[in-house]
């Protein structure tokens, strides 16, 4: 029998279409992103159907997790650097130019200040741990949170104040650091919360 | 197009007769690996949604003098408290010829809280459900829109809320209640301190 002779085809794919479309996609994601900040506890946000988005600068986020343990963060490396500089002038702490570089990459913290030197001074990863995340004080007799937010907004006199609370935190927690804000003239701020639909045909 | 020129590199000694053709033809595949890999790691590192926030302004702590004060009518005045385990009470205007006024529970789901709110808002409701309708036919601007709700939202005759959180509430629960004012299109409303009158009333219910 005569064997019928297929033509022998290539199995190369021109690849150049694919590689295309990759780095297409890749500059998109690039050029759109932000990246998550790491954060140093974990948050659960109540949801409403507020819509509007929180901006992207000039922002101080106050987080407060279940426990009702206090972060703080601000944005801006150099606002960050005078706010601690401040904050050391404050408590009488001096701050080295190494632990003011260090603390102007933090985004979140959540430490007294009296340990902020021993907290710049650990590895950035260890940072992280559960055992560092103490929380500022807020209470009345030692209200570290207040100075915080006052010289935030003495050194970024444009700054919002967001605030990230968890669904389970009790409200006394979130009415002292309300009162907080209110002894300091800052009447206005945003809850941050995620996404629920509107419910529509209300009446009709 | 991605070829790339490399004849010349057959004929080194500038002879160029006889020179072997060299495949252009360059392998993309490492590249293309190369490309997802790197999309892989921005996918899962990005946020595209940026969170939500919800706009408040407190009132500030200024003394206002007695004749000042803005004092709420107390047939516009809803008081709703939030109890523990999510439990919401509300009444309506206040305590008059020593009689106290009639307490209500309820919870945050659509037939609780928020259709008594709409019952009571049901007047300013219709005019904002209305006024949509007609941004999507006549294509109102945004800021046109906002500016006639919240003039809707000011009328004289549309209950003021007065939010009071016990301190077995939760932060959800505040949230919960502060969406209620957005969903029922109540202009007006106050997070105030509970009062030990409030905490009485809600004993007296016995739940």
């Amino acid at each position: 029998m005569a064997k019928v002779k297929l033509p022998r085809k290539s199995t190369a794919i021109d690849m150049t279409a694919m590689c295309d479309v990759a780095f297409l996609l890749l500059t998109f994601f690039m050029l759109t992103s932000n990246f998550t900040q790491k954060e140093p506890v974990m948050v659960n946000t109540p949801s409403s159907i507020s819509e509007i988005k929180i901006p992207e600068r000039n922002i101080m986020t106050i987080l407060v997790d279940k426990t009702g343990k206090v972060f703080f963060g601000i944005d801006g490396q150099e606002k960050r650097i005078e706010l601690l500089k401040k904050m050391g002038d404050a408590y009488s702490i001096q701050f080295s130019d190494k632990e003011l570089k260090e603390f102007s990459l933090i985004s979140r913290f959540g430490v007294p200040i009296e340990q902020m030197q021993d907290f710049l001074a650990l590895k950035s990863t260890d940072r992280d741990l559960q055992e560092n995340a103490i929380g500022i004080p807020c209470d009345s007799l030692n209200n570290q949170f207040k100075n915080w937010v006052r010289f935030a907004r003495i050194v970024n006199p444009q700054i919002r104040i967001a605030i990230k609370a968890d669904q389970t935190t009790a409200y006394p927690i979130i009415k002292n650091v309300m009162n907080t804000m209110q002894d300091l003239d800052e009447n206005r701020y945003n809850l941050i919360t995620s996404l629920e639909q509107n419910p529509e045909k209300l009446i009709f | 197009m991605a070829e790339v020129d490399t004849e010349s590199k057959g004929g080194k000694k500038g002879k160029k007769k006889g020179a072997k053709k060299v495949s252009t033809r360059i392998d993309f595949t490492p590249m293309v690996d190369l490309g997802f890999l790197l999309i892989t790691f921005f996918m899962l590192t990005t946020t595209m949604i940026k969170p939500q926030t919800m706009e408040i302004a407190m009132p500030s702590r200024e003394k206002v003098a007695e004749d000042e004060q803005t004092k709420v009518k107390a047939s516009r005045a809803i008081t709703i408290i939030l109890g523990k385990s999510n439990k919401v009470f509300y009444y309506e205007g206040t305590r008059e010829n020593d009689i106290d006024p009639k307490v209500e529970v309820t919870d945050f789901s659509a037939k609780g809280l928020r259709q008594f709110l709409i019952q009571k808002n049901y007047d300013v409701m219709v005019k904002v459900e209305d006024l949509r309708k007609e941004k999507l036919d006549k294509q109102i601007p945004d800021e046109e829109f906002e500016k006639r709700k919240s003039e809707l939202m000011a009328d004289k005759k549309a209950p003021i809320v007065i939010i009071k959180a016990t301190d077995e509430a939760s932060y959800k629960n505040l949230i919960d209640v502060l969406d209620e004012m957005a969903i029922c299109n109540i202009g007006r409303y106050a997070i105030v301190d509970i009062t030990d009158y409030d905490r009485e009333l809600i004993l007296n219910l016995n739940i």
